[in-house]
């Protein structure tokens, strides 16, 4: 290897000038670091997948005990009733925390996916060059705000800002977590529902034009039938973000286990269920088991919707 | 040139009417962090001051400053640092420089791409159950930190793997001719060229394990613990810390009677601390961008 080195002009390197046993060692040890460093290379690679099913395996081992006794999956689905500590009667039914997550979560998107998807065709479509970096910032700042900040801003903005303009007594509610998760969803549907806007081709765009189309007609027949499958991903990713928020929704929602009637009732989500009675449930108890069981079924709703959008931006690509 | 139409002229009002209409939704969202930030800083102005960071909190954590808090913040996100970047890493070097397109490098990116929707709460529940009960490392900075390292590692593989994307394929073949192998070409050609763009975003994703909250809620973050003042090796990675974002959360929603401006002094902490964080990494990277020599 050396030799050939030195014969095709290069400096002759420190290496090729050793003498001939050093050199060959020197060379099987690199040999040997490079071949156990490809396999710490390799071994990292993989871990994505290991982390993966080990969140499953290792939530689900802890909440498994609980499937095997006296507990039904179909009662723990549809029962609404959720009195863990109860003395008498313990009932874990999660169906008003679903539900909660659920409300909160349609209310977010109602809100977010008409000002996200505006907001990314404005930056795409409407921006010269130093706004849409200025823009890009800003949404980069406003995911970098921490969760628990926001729900801060919940229990110290919002709630009174609700209370004065709806006249309602308390502020802590559906709507107040909706707002919250919107505001933080909205730059991941921006930054996604951009990139499938940018992915259009400008021949699109030219042509319509050609024929005489006005921007909003640009927009509504051409560019959003076109980046269609990229626009519903960026909503399933900022659905997933919704569902998956728990600091946020733990301060701001209110927290009563409940059935909402309007977006001013108070509602618990199951990520904040988990948040406030984990600290509480002593280990291997039943209550602490049907937490990590919740667990569960917030990892496969996530996986679900992130597999989803995931599947869809994959045949985008392809296309 | 043109004779101004009427249908000119409407297509011309159709297109401000839409500019406008998105630039408002557009600004929806840009008033929101400003008018927040405003707020806060507004509201917690009469605390912000050096002893506020260096002094720990006192009287049932209704006085004093958030010094210990802010220890156990940097603790946390150094040692998730240490553990998420080298792996974060070279897992995108696995990806962009060993994997073939396969179903397996499918597989990876599709295992990456769930990692990062994971919930934040289930890490927390992962955390308590791999960490922390079945490694028997027990409540302490070092199994929080493993699950934030974890939570991290998806958006850091992600980063890492956009840098190593941007280094020109001629490099490394250019590389390869004179006989370099592979673990070669990456360690002085492909690394070298991207690093600036790796380190950019691995801080600015670790500055986001600051704010985090649930996934140390459980692991190791606890409500209150004094260290001595102004002692930065107050911790060891075996102890329980406070952090910034628990303590934030403490004071808002179980300690009812604090002074109005401590939760919002405490925030702004964290606030500007992330943000800081976050502007400094964006401008070094469009200076990269601006600066490419390829």
């Amino acid at each position: 290897m050396e030799h050939e080195v030195v014969t095709l002009g290069a400096q002759p390197t420190r290496r090729s000038m050793a003498p001939g046993g050093d050199a060959a060692r020197r060379r099987m040890v690199e040999s040997l670091t490079e071949h156990v460093l490809e396999w710490v290379i390799r071994l990292c690679g993989i871990s994505a997948i290991l982390f993966v099913f080990g969140i499953f395996f290792f939530v689900l081992r802890e909440g498994v005990g609980l499937l095997f006794g006296d507990f039904s999956l179909w009662k723990f689905l549809s029962s609404t009733e959720w009195y863990p500590t109860s003395r008498s009667n313990v009932r874990y039914g999660v169906l008003s925390l679903i539900v909660g997550t659920l409300s909160v979560t349609t209310t977010a998107m109602l809100i977010a996916v008409p000002f996200g998807l505006g907001a990314a065709i404005f930056v795409s479509e409407f921006c010269d060059k130093r706004a849409k970096e200025g823009l890009k910032i800003v949404i980069e700042l406003l995911a970098a705000i921490p969760s628990v900040v926001w729900g801060f801003i919940g229990i110290s903005v919002m709630n009174p800002l609700i209370q004065t303009v709806f006249h309602v007594p308390v502020g802590l509610n559906v709507l107040n977590g909706a707002l919250l998760l919107a505001l933080m969803s909205v730059p991941i549907m921006v930054s996604i529902g951009e990139d499938a806007l940018k992915a259009v081709p400008d021949s699109f765009r030219e042509a319509a034009v050609a024929l005489g189309a006005t921007r909003w007609q640009v927009i509504y027949r051409v560019l959003v039938p076109a980046a269609k499958n990229g626009l519903l991903a960026a909503v399933l990713l900022g659905v997933g973000r919704a569902v998956g928020e728990t600091m946020a929704v733990l301060m701001a929602t209110g927290h009563a286990v409940n059935i909402p009637h309007s977006v001013f009732d108070p509602v618990r989500t199951l990520t904040a269920t988990i948040a406030a009675e984990l600290g509480e449930a002593s280990v291997g108890s039943p209550h602490y088991q049907v937490l990590f069981l919740i667990g569960i079924l917030l990892f496969s709703i996530t996986f679900a919707v992130n597999l989803t959008a995931d599947l869809i931006v994959k045949g985008v690509r392809r296309k | 040139m043109f004779t101004e139409t009427p249908l000119v002229r409407r297509k011309a009002r159709a297109e401000l009417v839409a500019k406008c209409v998105f630039g408002a939704m557009a600004l929806c969202m840009v008033t929101p962090l400003l008018l927040i930030i405003t707020h806060l800083v507004w509201e917690a102005a009469p605390l912000l001051s050096f002893e506020f960071l260096t002094t720990n909190p006192t009287g049932g954590m209704r006085e004093g400053g958030i010094w210990s808090a802010l220890l156990g913040t940097i603790y946390l996100v150094t040692v998730s640092l240490l553990i998420a970047a080298p792996v974060g890493v070279l897992a995108a070097v696995y990806l962009n420089e060993y994997a073939r397109e396969s179903w397996f490098t499918r597989v990876i990116n599709l295992a990456v791409v769930n990692l990062a929707g994971v919930p934040s709460i289930v890490h927390a529940l992962f955390g308590l159950g791999a960490f922390v009960l079945f490694a028997g490392i027990g409540r302490s900075i070092l199994a929080a930190s493993l699950t934030l390292a974890v939570m991290t590692l998806p958006v850091i593989i992600a980063s890492t793997k956009e840098s190593l994307g941007a280094v020109p394929l001629a490099f490394r073949e250019a590389c390869w001719n004179v006989g370099a192998t592979r673990w070669q070409t990456i360690r002085r050609i492909v690394l070298p060229n991207s690093i600036t763009g790796i380190l950019t975003g691995v801080i600015l994703q670790v500055s986001r394990t600051a704010g985090e909250t649930a996934p140390i809620m459980f692991t190791g973050a606890v409500f209150f613990k004094k260290v001595p003042e102004g002692d930065i090796f107050a911790y060891s990675i075996w102890d329980q810390c406070m952090a910034l974002s628990m303590h934030l959360f403490t004071i808002t929603t179980q300690v009812t009677d604090a002074p109005k401006a401590l939760p919002y002094a405490t925030a702004v902490v964290l606030l500007g601390a992330v943000l800081s964080v976050n502007l400094t990494a964006i401008v070094v990277r469009s200076y990269l961008r601006s600066r490419k020599k390829w």
